[in-house]
């Protein structure tokens, strides 16, 4: 056996979670097939597995777009269906990829895929340039709020590696980026099929001086797009243990949404409004100094108040909004379309509510990005902008500040189907 | 062989944070929920996970364990002294006990498993005892039809998956509603690699069953995976018991566990071994090698 002397992890970047965008057959399975492939991350006996598929289908070389296929139904059918998740790591970096198919239903794959990445790879096909879907694409990582967007020139190897081929395309997408005001956007002229910048650098386009995809998204920093400003901590959970140890312990059990919590800060409590001090940050066995966003936690108040499931600690000087009536962007997810005085159930952070839909306020072309007024219903697929009102207050923020604090979800009440996600404004 | 590892503790960190948030929605969206427990490394981790999230309060549901009968006894044993050590009610339901009663048919022939038959008494046992949520320690980066699914995944009345109509999953949002005799499955390490899983261990220190470790065993090959021999297990004619060293890399059912061949004694040893392997751990399944689709196929049917 092999023995490995010392695993360097290092430095210890932690997760990074990424979406693919892109039309079918733009190559976004080839480009994850070739990102686990030349990483090194793809085992014996996936390799086997795949060269079988590759030899019953017939072909000569390996398809590495065969490697992320998922289900059966899309293997009959050759597509994919649905999101999947992928995960390899480098000594650098762990990741997750939300891999996101691209057919009629993408708008919902792409925004669901993109609902938690911290970055978006947008595959543009060298021959085609920017299209409309291109634009669907990038419109979407920016709604969702993904700060960080990389252009992947793709099929470089069909136009000759030419240089200024890419720059062109790359121009029409600075425009765009520009337009939207995405916040950190990168372009590499890339071939998955070949290889070329994915892994390992390109000789063709010795032209190009930055970075391999792989080598970029070791390296994003994503530690400061955390919400570190506004104390948000939405319980999920009361922990009383009851037990002779622990008869008066009232833990509130949650993760933090937003900024950081100091013992001895002072809090405050929605809805009830009251005011308190942190007594205790538990981790376990463990009573921390304080804690960041991302951690689950159980906190404990100074005073005896009354909170549940539902309830938010937040710090006094910069409290959430509060309110019943909200506007929202919106993407609509189901068959049944959604209408003006349809009521849903809405959930957000640790609460649940029903809402009423008030008012369709314009739908979004994703193609144009043109606002579209008059609309009487959304269909699945459709992105816009809504007004409702809520039976109960929620504590919010804008989704553009705080991505946990300004999500929601809506749900039928007669399927149970989750049918919208909802950003708000 | 001592091997000096160094542990990326963030990503360990979020990964924990991540499934001590998915344990606390399950605790609190679900009336009856059931914690999975196979004796394996990865339910052996989610009690771990589900401790941390309570505590100081004890697990507020159950473990189960669904038992073919072909066991190891080493994970009996394991089973019931920590279930005992967490203070949690163990349930136990035995795939004997369907066929007896005609709900399951034994399979015949030299590969014969019970762990297809698993999915009749799991579903039995969900139905009778009214659980709502059963928690699992799948993870998406196994098997390709685990990598489609969502942390709460929906079962019909039937028990029953339907990967082409999951649910939408959006941020940390879950939507655990139902109605009446359906069901959840619920994924809190969906996001670990088995690396993951291991260095995890290590970090916390987390005691395992000695198979987990090299020991002495009577073991034969199959077609080039290396199963331990139990009495009945039938053999083919070219099939030779023999005595080796050997550690399991996942514990299933004795049918079809698949042994590595090791040295490894120690967590450090195992997490270096893991992170050197060049093949998956379901690579040494037996059960997963009957077909290309045979995890979806069985997932469809109500699988773990
Ligand atoms: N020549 C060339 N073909 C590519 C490249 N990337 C993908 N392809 C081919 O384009 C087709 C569609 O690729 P696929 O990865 O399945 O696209 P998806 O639908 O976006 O997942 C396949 O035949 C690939 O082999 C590339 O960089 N160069």
């Amino acid at each position: 056996m092999k023995t490995v002397d010392t695993l360097e992890i290092e430095p210890q970047r932690g997760l990074l979670r990424f979406t693919t965008a892109g039309s079918v057959d733009d190559g976004k399975s080839t480009l994850i097939g070739r990102l686990l492939y030349d990483s090194k991350s793809i085992f014996e006996d996936q390799m086997d597995q795949l060269e079988e598929s590759c030899r019953r289908r017939g072909k000569d070389e390996i398809d590495l777009s065969l490697l992320t296929d998922g289900l059966r139904a899309e293997r009959e059918q050759g597509i994919t269906i649905d999101v999947a998740y992928r995960y390899y790591a480098t000594p650098r970096r762990k990741f997750i990829i939300a891999d996101t198919p691209g057919h009629i239903q993408y708008t919902r794959n792409m925004v669901t895929g993109a609902s938690t990445a911290n970055v978006a790879l947008i595959l543009v096909d060298a021959r085609n340039g920017v299209l409309e879907q291109t634009v669907r694409h990038t419109y979407i990582a920016w709604l969702l709020n993904i700060k960080h967007i990389v252009f992947c020139v793709n099929k470089m190897d069909l136009v000759d590696y030419d240089k200024s081929t890419f720059n062109n395309i790359r121009q029409e997408l600075d425009t765009l980026v520009l337009k939207l005001g995405v916040e950190d956007a990168h372009f590499i002229p890339i071939s998955a099929k070949m290889g070329d910048n994915v892994v390992d650098p390109s000789e063709k386009m010795f032209w190009y001086d930055g970075p391999t995809l792989l080598s970029l998204l070791e390296t994003i920093e994503i530690e400061k797009d955390w919400e570190f400003t506004s104390k948000r901590f939405p319980v999920q959970y009361v922990i009383r243990p009851q037990n002779d140890a622990f008869h008066d312990y009232r833990g509130y059990a949650g993760r933090i949404s937003g900024g950081v919590f100091h013992k001895g800060d002072e809090v405050l409590v929605l809805p009830s409004q009251l005011k308190s001090r942190i007594k205790t940050i538990d981790q376990y066995k463990t009573s921390l100094p304080e804690a960041g966003f991302g951690e689950s936690v159980n906190i404990t108040l100074e005073d005896d108040i009354d909170i549940s499931r539902g309830d938010m600690i937040v710090c006094s000087e910069n409290p959430p909004l509060i309110g019943q009536e909200i506007t929202m962007m919106v993407c609509w997810f189901n068959e049944r379309p959604l209408q003006p005085r349809n009521k849903y159930i809405i959930r957000h952070t640790s609460s649940e509510a029903k809402c009423v839909i008030r008012q369709i306020e314009y739908k979004v072309n994703i193609n144009t990005l043109e606002q579209e007024n008059d609309c009487q219903q959304l269909k699945m697929n459709d992105i816009a902008c809504i007004s409702i009102k809520t039976t109960k207050p929620l504590f919010f923020d804008e989704y553009r500040k705080n991505t946990i604090t300004g999500s929601v979800i809506l749900i039928d009440e007669a399927t149970n189907e989750t049918v919208a996600a909802g950003m708000i404004i | 062989m001592s091997a000096k590892i160094t542990i990326n503790n963030q990503h360990l960190n979020e990964l924990e944070n991540e499934a001590i948030y998915v344990m606390r929605e399950i605790a609190a969206q679900f009336e009856k929920p059931v914690l999975l427990f196979s004796g394996g490394k990865d339910s052996i981790v989610l009690v771990h996970l589900a401790i941390k999230a309570f505590y100081p309060a004890r697990i507020p549901f159950p473990l189960m364990h669904i038992d073919t009968g072909h066991n190891f006894e080493e994970t009996l044993t394991f089973r019931d002294e920590l279930a005992q050590e967490v203070g949690a009610q163990l349930i136990v339901r035995k795939v004997q006990d369907s066929i007896d009663q005609g709900r399951a048919t034994e399979e015949k022939g030299i590969n014969a498993s019970r762990n297809k038959l698993q999915t009749v008494t799991l579903l039995d046992a969900i139905e009778e005892l009214k659980f709502d949520a059963a928690i699992g320690g799948g993870r998406r980066d196994e098997e390709k039809a685990r990598a489609k699914e969502r942390f709460f995944s929906h079962r019909d009345e039937f028990g029953q998956w339907d990967p082409k109509n999951q649910r939408p999953e959006l941020w940390n949002i879950f939507n655990g509603r139902k109605n009446m005799g359906e069901h959840f499955r619920v994924f809190p390490i969906s996001n670990w690699t088995e690396l993951d899983v291991w260095q995890y261990i290590m970090r916390e220190n987390i005691k395992l069953p000695s198979l987990y470790y090299t020991h002495h065993r009577k073991a034969f090959n199959r077609d080039g995976v290396w199963l331990a021999f139990a009495p009945f297990m039938q053999l083919k004619p070219a099939e030779k018991v023999v005595d080796i060293d050997v550690r399991c890399r996942t514990i299933g059912d004795i049918t079809c566990t698949g042994l590595t061949l090791s040295t490894a004694n120690t967590l450090e040893d195992i997490v270096s071994e893991i992170a050197a392997s060049r093949i998956t751990e379901r690579g040494g399944r037996y059960d997963d090698k009957r077909s290309e689709a045979a995890m979806e196929d069985r997932k469809r049917e109500g699988y773990f």
